[in-house]
């Protein structure tokens, strides 16, 4: 201790003093909180599934009926999260931009989807998009089968994934300066131009940030979908439903640890674009 | 001539932003529009660039009208008050965004993205994101973008509101600099009289909507059109007289009536460094007590109060002020040299004016 700096008390060991204090207590207590909530549950549906040696992971996670049930999976959340990702921008847009009666029923019409059961909007959907339905009546004789097809799944996604693009877009279009959309016209660009060139780039963050949230709602979602769903063509949740049934839990197991890993591999994707995206912020 | 405006209004409503303006702008002046907040300047500006339509009259651009003409085609550099940056887009893209529109061809577009960077001291600079300058690079930035495609007029709106003072100091004797250079037509909007008078060749007046003046710095300063005019620049003493037995009167100070009927009330105006302090409690007109002295660098502001109670503000310098010796609180005598007849009875002016000084309603240090 000669020579040593002086410690802040006697006999105190020296302590450092943040701004914000309660770093060690917050932190203990996010991480006591994700691992109850996230981390054991995640870890013994590995260990669960670890039990299984690797030609019978492969045979129940890889079987014809699975490996198609991850194309319906992926493909209609993919599908359903894209097309909210434009809508979800021209109805931010419409929101934000303009002022007209009824805005404000309109942007509580955007949460509605949150509030309602799952079940109950697919019955709902499947009901409108059934054959004899209000829209299903207009739409199969021009060929357009939705209730009980692979459409109908997209639809029931699109619809609990709504409100994530709009949500997320809001602020930032409310931030937006008028003055910037100016000056590009001032330098000769047209309403097209400086969509395309000044606006959308800004946005574009905040498009991915909506789109992950509704992709990984869309992978997870059940209650909807299997209302609505072809009994040919069924959802992995569905599958490992199925497969819990039949008491064959590894194989629930070995489907439900693709999903995760896929799921993972796809979000992080998601949030490396939304990294590029967002490069002119740092 | 290069900007052109004839008898242009703008109406809000039943409103007039702006009322009946005309005014010319030639090749290569650099012209500042000045005036209160709220007084059309911007509005001005705006229907130059092509912003905002004007109601009635005609915008001409090098001779040729331009009302129906879209801002993408009027050929204008506009630099907002926020800049206005595209903070997507690097600051290379920044300047080139003009460019690309008007199809340069990649090389040249490059060669005067460099030129620009180079001229402006942002070299190194091209590849940052706007978030990573200062304000006062920002703001180059801004200008060089407006440059880049060789608009025939540079628009600023209040270029210099967002930046500190010092850097402001600095941001001005670097547009003089740049449109020594550069030449280009240059119309800048601003509230602030001495920047105004510092930067531009010519100014033009606004109030309320209506152009009051028009001329160079020296010329509103000396030989102000109106009341307005007189009191928006510099400092002015305003005093409310009225004329009793062949003089008009305030208190003790007294000024030639001007022909002005017996009882009539006239206003006049007098600049601070007109006002004559000596010592000596006898040499001048007028017995005083030097109330305030404020430091204001070079200059000394002096507030003398008469025995009435009338406050007067004088300017001295400081040698002037130290060889005179004077202190707070000394007696002193004063008389004005020049001054100015504001307002008549009967001259339709507006009666708001109270007896006592007017002076130093706006920025200090003219």
């Amino acid at each position: 201790m000669n020579g040593g700096k002086p410690s802040g008390k006697p006999g105190g060991r020296p302590r450092s003093r943040r701004v914000l204090p309660g770093f060690g207590l917050t932190l203990g207590v996010t991480l006591g909180y994700l691992g109850v909530l996230v981390l054991i549950p995640l870890g013994a549906l590995f260990l669960k599934a670890s039990g299984m040696g690797w030609a019978e992971f492969l045979k129940a996670a890889g079987s014809p009926r699975a490996m198609a049930s991850y194309r319906v999976t992926f493909g209609s959340a993919l599908l359903a999260a894209s097309v909210n990702a434009v809508m979800g921008t021209l109805m931010a847009w419409v929101l934000v931009r303009y002022r007209f009666p009824g805005r404000r029923v309109l942007d509580a019409l955007v949460d509605f989807p949150f509030a309602l059961p799952t079940a109950v909007g697919g019955l709902t959907l499947a009901n409108l998009f059934a054959a004899k339905g209000w829209l299903g009546r207009w739409l199969e004789p021009m060929g357009w089968k939705v209730a009980y097809a692979p459409a109908g799944i997209v639809v029931a996604l699109v619809f609990i994934g709504l409100p994530f693009v709009v949500r997320s877009l809001q602020p930032v279009l409310e931030d937006i300066d008028h003055e910037v959309e100016e000056a590009a016209a001032t330098l000769g660009a047209g309403r097209l131009r400086t969509f395309g060139q000044v606006i959308l780039p800004t946005l574009l963050p905040s498009i991915l940030t909506g789109f992950s949230l509704a992709l990984a709602r869309a992978i997870g979602e059940y209650g909807s979908v299997i209302f609505i769903a072809p009994k040919e063509s069924e959802i992995a949740s569905q599958l490992i439903w199925y497969r819990l049934e039949e008491y064959d839990y590894a194989g629930a197991m070995a489907i439900a640890v693709v999903m995760l890993v896929a799921s993972f591999a796809l979000l992080a994707g998601v949030n490396l674009a939304e990294r590029w995206a967002s490069r002119f912020q740092r | 001539m290069s900007i052109e405006l004839k008898d242009v209004s703008k109406r809000f409503g039943p409103v007039a932003a702006v009322d009946r303006v005309s005014f010319q702008v030639g090749d290569g002046e650099l012209v500042a529009l000045l005036g209160p907040s709220g007084g059309g300047k911007t509005t001005v500006l705006r229907m130059i660039a092509g912003l905002e339509e004007p109601t009635e009259g005609d915008i001409l651009v090098r001779g040729q009208r331009v009302n129906d003409v879209p801002v993408q085609r009027r050929n204008i550099g506009f630099v907002f008050q926020g800049y206005a940056l595209f903070k997507t887009m690097s600051v290379a893209d920044n300047i080139a965004f003009g460019l690309k529109i008007k199809k340069w061809p990649s090389a040249e577009r490059e060669a005067r993205v460099e030129e620009l960077l180079r001229l402006f001291g942002l070299e190194g600079l091209g590849r940052r994101f706007p978030h990573q300058l200062s304000g006062g690079q920002r703001q180059r930035v801004a200008i060089a973008r407006a440059l880049a495609p060789r608009p025939s007029v540079l628009l600023l709106d209040e270029p210099f509101g967002a930046v500190d003072a010092k850097i402001r100091q600095e941001l001005r004797d670097w547009l003089v600099r740049m449109h020594d250079e550069l030449s280009v037509t240059t119309v800048f909007v601003t509230h602030d009289q001495e920047e105004a008078m510092e930067v531009a060749s010519r100014i033009v007046i606004f109030s309320r909507g209506r152009l009051e003046q028009v001329g160079a710095p020296r010329v509103v300063y000396e030989e102000p059109a109106n009341e307005f005019v007189a009191r928006f620049i510099g400092v002015l003493n305003v005093l409310e007289l009225r004329v009793e037995g062949g003089v008009a009167r305030l208190n003790e100070l007294t000024f030639p009536a001007h022909g002005v009927a017996e009882g009539q009330g006239l206003r006049i105006g007098f600049r601070p460094y007109a006002v004559q302090v000596s010592r000596n409690p006898r040499e001048h007109r007028y017995r005083a007590t030097l109330r305030h002295v404020y430091f204001l660098g070079v200059l000394m502001r002096l507030e003398l109060a008469t025995p009435s109670g009338l406050v007067v503000r004088s300017r001295i310098t400081k040698d002037e002020f130290t060889r005179l010796g004077l202190a707070e609180g000394d007696e002193v005598s004063f008389h004005v040299r020049e001054y100015r007849v504001l307002a008549r009875d009967g001259d339709g002016l507006g009666p708001e004016v109270s007896a006592v000084h007017h002076a130093g309603t706006l920025g200090e240090g003219i």
